[in-house]
Order: structure tokens, then C-alpha cells, then sequence
């Protein structure tokens, strides 16, 4: 679909792209495969939120009326995994794969050709995960945790092609943190320091090392389940000396980063827009490098307050605990400063800021509630109910997908050339802002009063908000699809946009041409507006 | 612009104020203070949370919007030139360090008091299987232990919405765990096949039901009464079919309650010392498969290949009928198929085996509790 | 153009379309889709499975791209299009690319040590987490864990593998390759190709050595010692731990004899050796991870 909408750009520039379909699959530029990942992202978001439409269709009413339970718990597996892994990872490395060279006048990413195998991965991964669902036995339905000794017991046969998806996964993403972080300490234009980067590219840096560091482990972690399942190991058994729980400990100390992985490039993104619309440099520099380091290094000594309720020793729970609440103080800190920024600023509210904006409203209300999570003793009420479901969803949709979202209508006319349709932007926003919050708000209150996840049906004093959720739902993932409609407007012409494109924006990507030319920074660029770069 | 933007603000908010209020029964929206000293204090840890959140969000969240109203472009106003200032930046980083270790000293305290499990007056194990509670009630005489199994009672009807549904819809179970209050009890959490997790809402327990360990809760309850909880840890198709339903007496009616189990139990033994008739066997095995098998075997036998096997016309049920005696006392380890010798009665086995065998067209030979009684004697 | 700083700007080669990777990528999907498939198959307890044409194919398109993908690196390397920044980037690709590696195995001890510290203590009902001994009656925790909790299932080991014998050979063996490899890499540095090809070829067969013997030692251990896969944990450790690293010493050994047959054919120059120097840093990587091995799986585990 790409090929055909992107074909008649870009190429009347010197070292202009191969014409054809071959283009995007040989290709070593970093923008086509900026733009390759971001399709890809998006196809995935359409099908991980198809299945959450089945979950909510489900839930709409109780009883069972559309799909059997154990297709229920496909449904709900599939959809988090695919969010996770499909929609938002690699939205943020197509953005990273657009920008980050941009950003600091590279002529490209470090290893061009490793990047081209890092992305063509992912659509075979996602293809084999994808068609568990039609093997005989149906897909993964132990949750995107996958816990023992659900996933090895009792799993369907296809739980081995699952577990070779996400060691597919793995591999692609550490190839492309590989990519992104030796293109962030290699390539950047002499002269222009670490200090000076955007924030962006700061964060992805920091992104990069957490995904270096964390996909081995779930890589390990399934490695382990393949041999519980295939080869009569005793990792997550107690009759041969294992522990279930150590599963659950090798999985959070993967998956509690992961969360973060999702979210600090979105400061990033959110740290580019805010000062942009708000016309007055990024509050507190290098106290954001510095907080978004310590979330980082926080995210790796936290992992067991997903696990509060497996009865670990009291002392391990009370360490979980407090640890876990240190991280509100760093990410306090960003929260002030995009306050901060945006304090006696001369703010316009074009549709990236409208998305920014909400990003940091409603992720901060996420990021409370996560708190609240962080409390040991109330988790034990919490754990496991509809709760925390509406904790991650809130960081995750009206965080990381906003922020995508932010993303891609603010750099939208440097990659395209055209304006996009501001007043379908704006409507886009409204309806997205309103469906999430009717979508996931209600979800606190079921959450309270006992609902658990992961399930196809509930008593009947749920009822009413789940009808309410599942109409914001509805109404939410529709207006997806004038996202669609927009990108596609403007993808295909519109009004031409300027270099500069935001009246507030600094910074080296916006001293090119619009759209950007096929190959940028052959040569280094002039830094004199870089000191404008990060703020 | 601005008029049309305030206004949108204004359906945004309505709309999402509409959302939550229309149902305003606030209990309902908020966590149980539930009826034990413990679930009182996380409830009040949990306001106290709530209000912090409020509070820092009233503060941030009105600040945006005091910047949003006053600080846009469209009023004429010139951007500050401002973009460091250590003072305040220090201040934003001790302050929420304060508030906390404020709320940290609370939640240690409370969960230090949950894990104290010591000086118990009785302790009941609660081992979780798919998908039903099995209870029991420990005794330093064996003989005199009671143990039962706890399984929903919601009809199929009710769930595919054949027939309206009860208000305990989803809540009901066949037998309670009954305890008695102002006791100091113990719970030794465990499971026979993956992990489950046990919650009782009103009493802030909730504990990981974990294959091969044993977890302690423990809790005193002040108030009689019926509290219903569920299953919290996803464990298969069934796991939202899986509720826990505590009945809290007076001491004496416990006394009673407990003295008619044990005659109960005495009763089987005779019931599973006479000779059976087919008939017999067949009615009680019905009613047996229909509790513990039916929900992975399904109702017509055929189960849901390849994860729940068929047992029509092939396979064990018209195999050699030691293998089917086998695969129910023992279960198959590794698979969904438990060991049921702990969790039916040898009468019950043995009708259920028969059903089995003689249902679905199935043409099998049958066979006597007696015999089953033996076996279970002798392993 | 002018730039701030007096680093001197060198072209960096941003090469253009590429067939390997998406090759690459078919290879290495049918690679696992095929290991997929046998798993399967063999878990269902079928004899033959497709999956193993599928795992051919896709090994040998993964094996026959990769194999042109270093060539290419290197003939672009020999007809000089890299800059000393392109070198850079291989280092630093390299280096990370290893730094992941290490969370790969710190994932599997971090395993051991959470089982040994943590839950066979658990199990025996001590240690804060409940009595679970209820469950396992007679059950006593001990490290090597030979007496499983479930024995029928998991049939534990009659002995623990001692670090005396075999696995001090392969210590040595390993160390001294380490060693080894670096005199090679000195003679890259000293201009000394025979120096070079004399220790390579050293190094390549002591690593050759070192998977005889624990070939050897995985006999000794099934056969004698009733060690194995399905003992229980302390099987599960010692194979998982031994096993992916004795992976990894494969892969580094055929790196190395790749090298050295570039070594012979007059590759590496002092100022241009990378491929030879990942080889090595990858090789001393191994090393590393088998000292670790060695204390705690093979010392403090006997
Ligand atoms: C983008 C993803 C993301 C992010 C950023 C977070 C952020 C946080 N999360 Fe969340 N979390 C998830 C994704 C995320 N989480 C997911 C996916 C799950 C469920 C996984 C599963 O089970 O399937 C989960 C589950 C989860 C749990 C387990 C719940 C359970 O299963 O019982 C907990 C418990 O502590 C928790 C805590 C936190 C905390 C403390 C933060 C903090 O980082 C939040 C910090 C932010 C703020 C606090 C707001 C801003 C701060 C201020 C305005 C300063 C002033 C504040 C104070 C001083 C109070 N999360
Ligand atoms: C980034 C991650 C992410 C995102 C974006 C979302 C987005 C959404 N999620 Fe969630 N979700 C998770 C991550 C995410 N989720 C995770 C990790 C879990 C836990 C899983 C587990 O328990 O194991 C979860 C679980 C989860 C549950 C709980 C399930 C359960 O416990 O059983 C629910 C229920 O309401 C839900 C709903 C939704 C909805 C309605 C959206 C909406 O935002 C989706 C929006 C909808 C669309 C975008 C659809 C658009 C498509 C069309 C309009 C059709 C057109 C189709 C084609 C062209 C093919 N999600
Ligand atoms: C939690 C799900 C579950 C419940 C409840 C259950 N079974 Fe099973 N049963 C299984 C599974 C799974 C298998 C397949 C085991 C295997 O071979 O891997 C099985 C296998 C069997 C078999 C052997 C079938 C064959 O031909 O191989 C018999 C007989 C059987 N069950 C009888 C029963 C009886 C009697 C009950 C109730 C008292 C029961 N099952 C309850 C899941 C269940
Ligand atoms: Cu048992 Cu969920
Ligand atoms: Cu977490």
C-alpha cells in the first residue's frame, strides 16, 4: 500500500529511490524504512485493536454472546501482544528511523543494510504469530504474560511457533537498538555534542540501551518455556525443584522496562512538541536527560510489583514497594517541566500540540494510578482487576499512541512536503480524546468494585459500564480510521509546506527542504541554529 | 476559534462527567471497605492514595489549563524567555519524596500486620483447580479432616443467555466455605495444576494459588454474612467461572455446621460399601459428569479437540477400564486432566466412570464403588 | 559547508539497495518455522516431520546469504569505501551486540541463582514464603538437588558433576585459548602473518578441544551419572547453562576458523583487522562466561 501512495515523492532528488514495490523491499534509507516500520505499526494497531473490538464486542453485555471463552483469552493474548510488540515498539523505531539521523545531521543510520533486516523481519514474526489463530488448537491464550505453567502445560501446539515469533521479535529489535545507538555516539555532526541532542533523540538513546539489555531476557525466558514444553525441563515446575514464580520474575524483569521502553520515547516526542507550540525553549534541559537516565535505571530494579499477590517474603514486597515509588519523583519531574514550558509561552493549539497536551494530562492520570498500584498492600486488591487495566491502558493509548499520533501530524508535512487537513486533524483529536476517556475512565470504577480481567463474562452489577466502555471503544477505534483517511490526504498533496513548517521549531531536521530529500547530510550540516535543537 | 474550542471543551467534559455519574451509586464504583480490621485499613489506604492523586492533579492539570487560557498566542502575549530555574526545580523533587515516605510508612505498616500469620486458631487449606476450590479443613486427625469441593452453580442457560439471569449471577457455588467468626484463621493457599489466585474482596485477601507452594493468608471476620470473590489469576477458558463464596457464622453455628459434615461423611462410607445398580450408577454419574467433567469433556462427551479430548467411541472410556480408572484417580500430569481421587468420593467415581462408558452411545463395562474403594485404600 | 568543530569530516558510505536482508529475513524465518514444525511434530510423538526440509531450506538460504553479506563487507572494506568512522560503528555494533549477549546468559544464571538461593529453600517449606513442605513430604533441600520433589516425573541424578576431571581440562583449555588468540592478534599488530596463522589455527583447535570433552562429558553424564535433561533442576541448570554456552564456544570457533582462513588468504593489516578483533572480543566473551560456569555451576554446585 505504501508503495503506490509514496511513489511520486522524493524522486527527483540526486540518489533518488529504485522505482517499484523492490524499492521498499531492498532498500537502505533510512526514511523509507522509517516509513515502512510506521506502515507496518499501523496495520498492526488495526489488527491488535480488531481483536480488542472482539474483546469489548464480548463484553458489551454480560453473558456469552459472540465468541467462546477460549477464544476470548486468544483474543485478549493476541491483542496485548500485538499492541505491544507490533503497534507501538515499532512505531517508535520507524519514528527513531526517520528522525534520529535528521536530528543529528548523520547521513544515514549506522548500518543501513542491518536496518533494512531489522524491519523485513517483522512482517514474517507477526505473520507466523498472527496465523497461530487459524492452527488447530487455536493460539496463544495464557494472556501476552504467558505465565507458567498455563503457557507450558496446557498451552496449544502453537505455542511453539509463538515463541519463535518473539524470538524473531527479539532479534529485530536489538538489531535496531544496535542501529540507533551506534548511529546516536557515531554519527552525530561534529560538533554537535551529547548535551545538545534533542530530547528525542536522548530518549531513544536511553530506549535503545533498555532494549539491548532486556530483550535477551525474554528471549531466555521463552527459551526456557521451549524446553519446559519440549525437552521435560523443570524451570517453572516445583516437582523437579523449579518455581513458577521464577517465570513470573525472569518475564517482569523483561517486562517492567518494556513499559518504559513504550513510554520514554514519547517524552521525547512530547519534549519536541510542547516547546515548538508553546514558542519558548524546553523547561530544564538536562534535568530531563537527567530524569529520563533515572526512570531508566529505576526500571530495572522494579519489576516485582507486578507480582505483589505471588507471596513473596515480606521483605521482598516492602523493597518492591518503595522502589517502585521512587519512580513518580523522575517522571514528577518531567511533568513540571513540560508545565513549566508551556508557562508564559505564547501557545497555539495546532493538532500535534492538542495530542501533546492530552498525552501529558491523561498520562499523568495513568502514572497516579500506577501509583496507587505501587501501594503493596491496596495491590492486593487491585491486582489482576479491570484497575489495572485502565492504569496501562491510560499510559499506553492516551500515552504511547498519542504520542505516536502527536508524532506523526508534526512531522507529517517534513516527510511528505504538504500540510496536512488541520480541521480533520482537530476533529481526529476530539473524537480520539473523548472515545479514550469513555473507553477506559469507567474502567477504574469496575476495576474497584471487582471485576477481574481476562474474563469473557461478569456479574451483573458490572453491566452498565461496561456498555459505557464498550461504546467508547467503538467510537475510539472508528476514528482510527480518519487517521487513515488524513495520513492518506496528505500523503498524496495538500498545501506545500515550508522548511520551517512550525513557527516555533528548531532544530536540524527543520532546516531542510520539505518534503526531506531522499539523502540528507551528505555533507555535515552548519550547526549555528543547533543551540535552538533541544529547546 | 476560542468560543468553538471552549465549547468543545465543554461537550468533552460533560460527556465524560455523564459517563461516570450517571450511575451514581458510589459504593459501587469504589473499592469495599469490606468486614475485617485489614480490608478496613487498605480501604483507607487506598483513600488516602485517591485524595493525594486528586490533590497533585487539581494542581498540575489546573496550572496546564490557567497557562492554556492565558498564555496562547492568540491573546497577544510575548513568550517568556525563561528555561532553567534551580530553586523550584530542587523544590518539585524534594517535595514528592516527602509525600512519599509519608505514604510509605502506612502501607508498611499495614502490610507488615498481613503478614503476620502466626497464632492461628484454625487453618483451612484452599488448594484452587481448574476451575473450582477444593477445601480443606486441616485437623492433626486425619480421619477427622473435612475437605469438599466448591464449583459454580450458574446454569449454562443463564450464561448463554437462554434464561434471565439470578442476582448472584456467575456468584453462586454449590458448596460455601463456611467459617466462624472473631477466629483468628489461617488459609494455606495452593494448586493442583496451574496457578490460580484466591480473592476475597470484602476481606482484602488475595493470594497467588501456586503449583507446588503453599501461601498463607490469614483474617478475622467481625460481621456474619455471604462474601463472594473470584479467581484472579487467568487460568484457562474457564478462569471467569471460578467464583469463591465465603460464608462467615456465628461460632456456634459453625460448631453445628461442622458436626453435620462429619456425619455426612460417614454416611458415604456406608453408601460406598453396597452393591450398586446400573440405574443407580447411572442417575449419580450424570449428576457427576455434569459437575466436575462436563466443563472440559462438555456435556455431549465429545470435548473440544485437541485441548479437551472426545471420549465418544474411542480413546480410554471404551479402552480397557483400568486405564480409565487410571487417568481419573491419577490424572494425566502435564495436562488439564487432574487427579480426582481427592476431589469425588469413591461412589462418585465409580458412577461417573460408568457414565462414562454407557453414555454416547459408548458400550462399555461398568463398574462398583467397592472396587474403586479398594483401590483407593490400597494406593 | 563550515562546522564548528576541527574533527575532520569523512564521507561515510551509506550503501544503496540491498538484496541480503530480505533473503536474511526468508532464511531465518524458514529456520524457525521449520524448528517449529519438528518441535511439534515430535512432542506429538510423530516420526517424521516436514519441518526438517523446511529447516534445511532455510538454513542453507539463512547460511548461503549471510555468507555473502561478510563477503560483501569485506570486499567494500578491501576496495577501501569505509571510513575510519564506518570502523567505528563496527566496534560499537560489535560491543553492544555482546552486551546483549551477556543479558542472554544472565537471564539463565540469574535462574540458578534465584532456584539455589531461593526456591528449593521454598519447597522445603523455610525461608519465609509458607510451608510448602506440606506438599512434599520428606522432601530436604540440598544443592546439587538430586532428590526432586516429584521424583517420578523428575528422576533427579544418582551424582553431581564434579569440577575435577573434564571440566578442569575444558577450564584450561578455554583460558589458554584466550591467551592464544591474543598472540594472534599481536602478530596482526607486529606485521608477523605466520605468528598470526600459527596461533589462530592454535586457538581454533583448542576450541575444537574443548567441545570433544564436553561432548565427552555430556556421555559420561547421561550414561553414568543419570544427569540429565529430565533430572530436575539441577539437570535443567547445568544443561541450559553448559548448553548454550558450549553453543556459543560453536559459533565462536567457526568465527575464528573463519579468520583464519582470511589470515591465510592475507587478510587483516595492523590498522585494519575488525573482523578479526570481533572474532576475538567474541571468543574472550566466552571465556568470560565459562569461568562464570565454572564457578558456580561446576565448584559451588558439586
Ligand atoms: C507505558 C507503559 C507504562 C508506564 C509508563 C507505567 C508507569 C507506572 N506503572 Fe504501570 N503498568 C503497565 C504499563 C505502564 N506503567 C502495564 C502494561 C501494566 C500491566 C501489565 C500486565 O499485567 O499485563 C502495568 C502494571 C503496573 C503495576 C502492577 C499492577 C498489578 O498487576 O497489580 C504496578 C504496580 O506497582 C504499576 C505501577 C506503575 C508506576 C508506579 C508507574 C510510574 O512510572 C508512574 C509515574 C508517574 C506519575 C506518578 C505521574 C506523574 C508524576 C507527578 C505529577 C509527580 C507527583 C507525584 C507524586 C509525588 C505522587 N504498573
Ligand atoms: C499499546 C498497547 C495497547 C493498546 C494501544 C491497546 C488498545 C486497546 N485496548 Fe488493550 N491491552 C493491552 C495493550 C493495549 N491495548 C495489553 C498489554 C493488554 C493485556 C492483555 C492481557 O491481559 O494479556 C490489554 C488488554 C485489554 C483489555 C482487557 C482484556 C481482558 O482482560 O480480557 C481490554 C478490554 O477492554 C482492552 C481494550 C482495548 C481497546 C478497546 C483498545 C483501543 O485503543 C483499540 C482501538 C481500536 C482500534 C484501533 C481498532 C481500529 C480498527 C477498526 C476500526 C477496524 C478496521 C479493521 C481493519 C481495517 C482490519 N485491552
Ligand atoms: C480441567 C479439564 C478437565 C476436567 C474437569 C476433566 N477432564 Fe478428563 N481430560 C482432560 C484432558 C486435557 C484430557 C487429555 C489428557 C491427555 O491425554 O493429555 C482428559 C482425558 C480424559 C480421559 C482419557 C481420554 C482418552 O481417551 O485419552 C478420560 C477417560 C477422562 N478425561 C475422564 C474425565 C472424567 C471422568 C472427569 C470428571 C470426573 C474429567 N475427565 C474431568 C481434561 C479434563
Ligand atoms: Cu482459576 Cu482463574
Ligand atoms: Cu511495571
Amino acid at each position: 500500500m505504501s508503495a503506490v501512495i509514496e511513489e511520486h515523492h522524493h524522486d527527483d532528488h540526486h540518489h533518488g529511490p529504485a522505482k517499484g514495490i523492490m524499492r521498499w523491499v531492498f532498500t537502505t534509507n533510512h526514511k523509507d524504512i522509517g516509513t515502512l516500520y510506521l506502515w507496518f505499526s499501523f496495520a498492526m494497531f488495526l489488527l491488535g485493536g480488531s481483536f480488542a473490538l472482539v474483546i469489548r464486542a464480548e463484553l458489551f453485555q454480560p453473558g456469552l454472546q459472540i465468541v467462546e471463552p477460549e477464544f476470548f483469552n486468544q483474543m485478549t493474548t493476541m491483542h496485548g501482544l500485538i499492541m505491544v510488540f507490533g503497534a507501538v515498539m515499532p512505531a517508535f523505531v520507524g519514528l527513531a528511523n526517520w528522525l534520529v539521523p535528521m536530528m543529528i545531521g548523520a547521513p544515514d543510520m549506522a548500518l543501513p543494510r542491518m536496518n533494512n533486516y531489522s524491519f523485513w523481519i517483522l512482517p514474517f514474526a507477526f505473520t507466523m504469530l498472527a496465523s497461530t489463530l487459524l492452527m488447530e488448537g487455536g493460539g496463544p491464550n495464557f494472556g501476552w504474560t504467558f505465565y507458567a505453567p498455563l503457557s507450558t502445560e496446557q498451552g496449544p501446539p502453537s505455542t511453539t511457533f509463538f515463541i519463535f515469533a518473539v524470538h524473531l521479535m527479539g532479534i529485530s529489535s536489538i538489531m535496531g537498538s544496535i542501529n540507533v545507538i551506534v548511529t546516536i555516539l557515531n554519527l552525530r555532526a561534529p560538533g554537535l555534542t551529547l548535551m545538545q541532542m534533542p530530547l528525542f533523540v536522548w530518549t531513544w538513546l536511553i530506549t535503545a540501551f533498555l532494549l539491548i539489555a532486556v530483550m535477551p531476557v525474554l528471549a531466555g525466558v521463552v527459551t526456557m518455556m521451549l524446553m519446559d514444553i519440549h525437552f521435560g525441563t523443570a524451570f517453572f515446575n516445583a516437582g523437579g525443584g523449579g518455581d513458577p514464580v521464577l517465570f513470573q520474575h525472569v518475564f517482569w524483569f523483561f517486562g517492567h522496562p518494556e513499559v518504559y521502553i513504550m513510554i520514554l520515547p514519547a517524552f521525547g516526542v512530547v519534549s519536541a512538541i510542547i516547546p515548538t507550540f508553546a514558542r519558548k525553549r524546553l523547561f530544564g534541559y538536562a534535568s530531563m536527560v537527567y530524569a529520563t537516565s533515572s526512570i531508566a535505571f529505576l526500571s530495572f530494579i522494579v519489576w516485582a510489583h507486578h507480582m505483589f499477590t505471588v507471596g513473596m517474603p515480606l521483605a521482598g514486597e516492602l523493597y518492591f514497594m518503595y522502589a517502585t515509588m521512587l519512580i513518580a519523583i523522575p517522571t514528577g519531574v518531567k511533568v513540571f517541566n513540560w508545565v513549566a514550558t508551556m508557562w508564559q509561552g505564547a501557545m497555539t493549539f495546532e493538532t500535534p500540540m492538542l495530542f501533546a497536551i492530552a498525552f501529558v494530562i491523561l498520562f499523568t492520570i495513568g502514572g497516579l494510578s500506577g501509583l496507587m498500584l505501587a501501594i503493596g498492600p491496596a495491590d492486593f486488591q487491585y491486582h489482576d482487576t479491570y484497575f489495572v487495566v485502565a492504569h496501562f491502558h491510560y499510559v499506553l493509548v492516551p500515552g504511547s499512541v498519542f504520542s505516536i499520533m502527536a508524532a506523526v501530524y508534526y512531522w507529517l508535512p517534513k516527510w511528505t512536503g504538504n500540510m496536512y487537513d488541520e480541521a480533520l486533524g482537530k476533529l481526529h483529536f476530539w473524537l480520539s480524546f473523548v472515545g479514550i476517556n469513555v473507553l477506559f475512565f469507567p474502567q477504574h470504577f469496575v476495576g474497584l468494585a471487582g471485576m477481574p480481567r481476562r474474563v469473557p463474562d461478569y456479574n451483573l452489577q458490572f453491566a452498565d459500564y461496561n456498555m459505557v466502555s464498550s461504546v467508547g471503544a467503538f467510537l475510539f477505534g472508528f476514528s482510527q480510521l480518519l487517521f487513515l483517511f488524513i495520513v492518506i490526504k496528505c500523503v498524496r498533496g495538500g498545501v506545500k509546506a515550508t522548511d520551517q513548517v512550525w513557527e516555533g521549531a528548531h532544530g536540524l531536521e527543520w532546516t531542510i527542504p520539505s518534503p526531506a530529500p531522499y539523502h540528507t547530510f551528505t555533507t555535515p550540516p552548519d550547526l549555528k541554529d543547533i543551540s535552538e535543537a533541544h529547546g | 476559534m476560542d468560543k468553538a474550542k471552549r465549547c468543545k471543551w465543554l461537550i468533552a467534559l460533560s460527556l465524560l462527567m455523564s459517563s461516570s455519574l450517571a450511575f451514581a451509586d458510589w459504593s459501587a464504583l469504589n473499592m469495599r471497605q469490606g468486614v475485617t480490621e485489614i480490608s478496613q485499613e487498605v480501604y483507607g489506604l487506598h483513600m488516602i492514595m485517591f485524595w493525594v492523586c486528586v490533590v497533585i492533579g487539581v494542581l498540575v492539570f489546573g496550572t496546564m489549563i490557567i497557562s492554556m487560557l492565558m498564555h496562547r498566542k492568540s491573546l497577544g502575549v510575548k513568550p517568556a524567555t525563561f528555561h532553567d530555574n534551580t530553586t523550584i526545580e530542587i523544590a518539585w523533587t524534594i517535595v514528592p519524596i516527602i509525600i512519599l515516605v509519608v505514604l510509605a510508612i502506612p502501607a508498611t505498616t499495614t502490610l507488615t500486620k498481613m503478614y503476620d500469620t502466626g497464632d492461628t486458631e484454625m487453618d483451612i487449606e484452599v488448594r484452587g483447580l481448574q476451575w473450582k476450590w477444593q477445601y480443606t479443613y486441616l485437623n492433626d486427625d486425619p480421619s477427622k479432616e473435612i475437605s469438599f469441593i466448591s464449583s459454580m452453580i450458574t446454569p449454562q442457560e443463564e450464561i448463554y443467555n437462554r434464561a434471565p439471569k439470578r442476582e448472584n449471577y456467575l456468584l453462586d457455588v454449590d458448596n460455601e466455605l463456611v467459617i466462624p467468626i472473631d477466629t483468628r484463621i489461617r488459609f494455606l493457599i495452593t494448586s493442583g495444576d496451574v496457578i490460580h489466585s484466591w480473592w476475597v474482596p470484602d476481606f482484602a485477601l488475595k493470594k497467588d494459588a501456586i503449583p507446588g507452594f503453599i501461601h498463607e493468608l490469614w483474617t478475622i471476620v467481625d460481621t456474619p454474612g455471604t462474601y463472594r470473590g473470584k479467581c484472579t489469576e487467568l487460568c484457562g477458558p474457564y478462569h471467569g467461572f471460578m467464583p469463591v463464596v465465603v460464608r462467615a457464622v456465628e461460632k456456634d453455628e459453625y460448631a453445628a455446621w461442622l458436626l453435620e459434615q462429619q456425619a455426612e461423611a460417614e454416611k458415604v462410607f456406608e453408601i460406598v460399601g453396597k452393591q450398586w445398580s446400573e440405574e443407580e450408577l447411572m442417575v449419580e454419574g450424570e449428576e457427576v459428569y455434569l459437575r466436575a467433567c462436563a466443563s472440559c469433556h462438555q456435556v455431549n462427551g465429545r470435548g473440544l479437540p485437541p485441548a479437551f479430548p472426545s471420549l465418544v467411541g474411542q480413546g480410554l472410556a471404551v479402552g480397557p477400564i483400568e486405564d480409565h480408572i487410571d487417568i481419573v484417580l491419577n490424572g494425566k500430569p502435564g495436562s488439564a486432566m487432574q487427579s480426582f481421587s481427592k476431589q469425588l468420593n469413591a461412589a462418585e467415581i465409580a458412577a461417573v466412570i460408568t457414565y462414562e462408558r454407557k453414555s454416547w452411545g459408548n458400550q462399555a463395562e461398568s463398574v462398583q464403588p467397592k472396587e474403586i474403594f479398594e483401590m483407593l485404600e490400597a494406593q | 559547508m563550515s562546522t564548528t568543530s576541527n574533527e575532520a569530516y569523512e564521507p561515510y558510505y551509506v550503501p544503496e539497495q540491498s538484496k541480503l536482508p530480505i533473503f536474511a529475513s526468508i532464511g531465518i524465518f524458514l529456520t524457525v518455522y521449520g524448528m517449529g514444525n519438528i518441535l511439534i511434530d515430535m512432542s506429538a510423538g510423530e516420526d517424521h516431520s516436514l519441518g526438517i526440509w523446511i529447516l534445511m531450506t532455510g538454513g542453507l538460504v539463512l547460511g548461503f546469504t549471510l555468507f555473502t553479506w561478510f563477503s560483501t563487507v569485506i570486499k567494500e572494506n578491501h576496495a577501501k569505501m569505509y571510513s575510519a568512522q564506518m570502523n567505528r560503528s563496527f566496534v560499537w555494533g560489535m560491543s553492544w551486540f555482546i552486551l546483549s549477549e551477556v543479558f542472554f546468559f544472565a537471564a539463565f544464571f540469574g535462574a540458578l541463582f534465584y532456584v539455589r538461593m531461593f526456591s528449593i529453600d521454598w519447597i522445603a517449606g523455610e525461608g519465609g514464603r509458607g510451608p510448602s513442605d506440606m506438599l512434599w513430604p520428606g522432601f530436604e533441600a540440598a544443592w546439587p538437588l538430586l532428590n526432586t520433589p516429584d521424583m517420578e516425573r523428575f528422576p533427579g541424578a544418582h551424582t553431581s558433576m564434579g569440577w575435577f576431571g573434564l571440566p578442569l581440562v575444558n577450564t584450561i583449555l578455554l583460558v589458554a585459548s584466550s591467551f592464544t588468540v591474543n598472540i594472534a592478534h599481536h602478530g596482526i599488530k607486529e606485521g608477523n602473518r605466520q605468528k598470526l596463522v600459527l596461533w589462530l589455527a592454535i586457538t581454533v583447535a583448542l576450541g575444537i578441544a574443548f567441545l570433544i570433552c564436553q561432548v565427552l562429558e555430556y556421555q559420561h553424564a547421561y550414561d553414568e551419572l543419570g544427569l540429565t535433561l529430565n533430572a530436575g533442576i539441577y539437570g535443567t541448570t547445568f544443561y541450559m547453562l553448559t548448553g548454550f554456552h558450549g553453543a556459543h564456544v560453536t559459533l565462536g570457533t567457526f568465527m575464528l576458523a573463519v579468520m583464519l582462513g582470511r589470515a591465510i588468504k592475507g587478510h587483516f593489516r595492523d590498522d585494519d583487522c575488525f573482523g578479526f578483533e570481533a572474532a576475538a572480543w567474541y571468543w574472550h566473551f566466552v571465556d568470560v562466561v565459562w569461568i562464570g560456569l565454572f564457578v558456580f555451576v561446576y565448584i559451588l554446585g558439586s
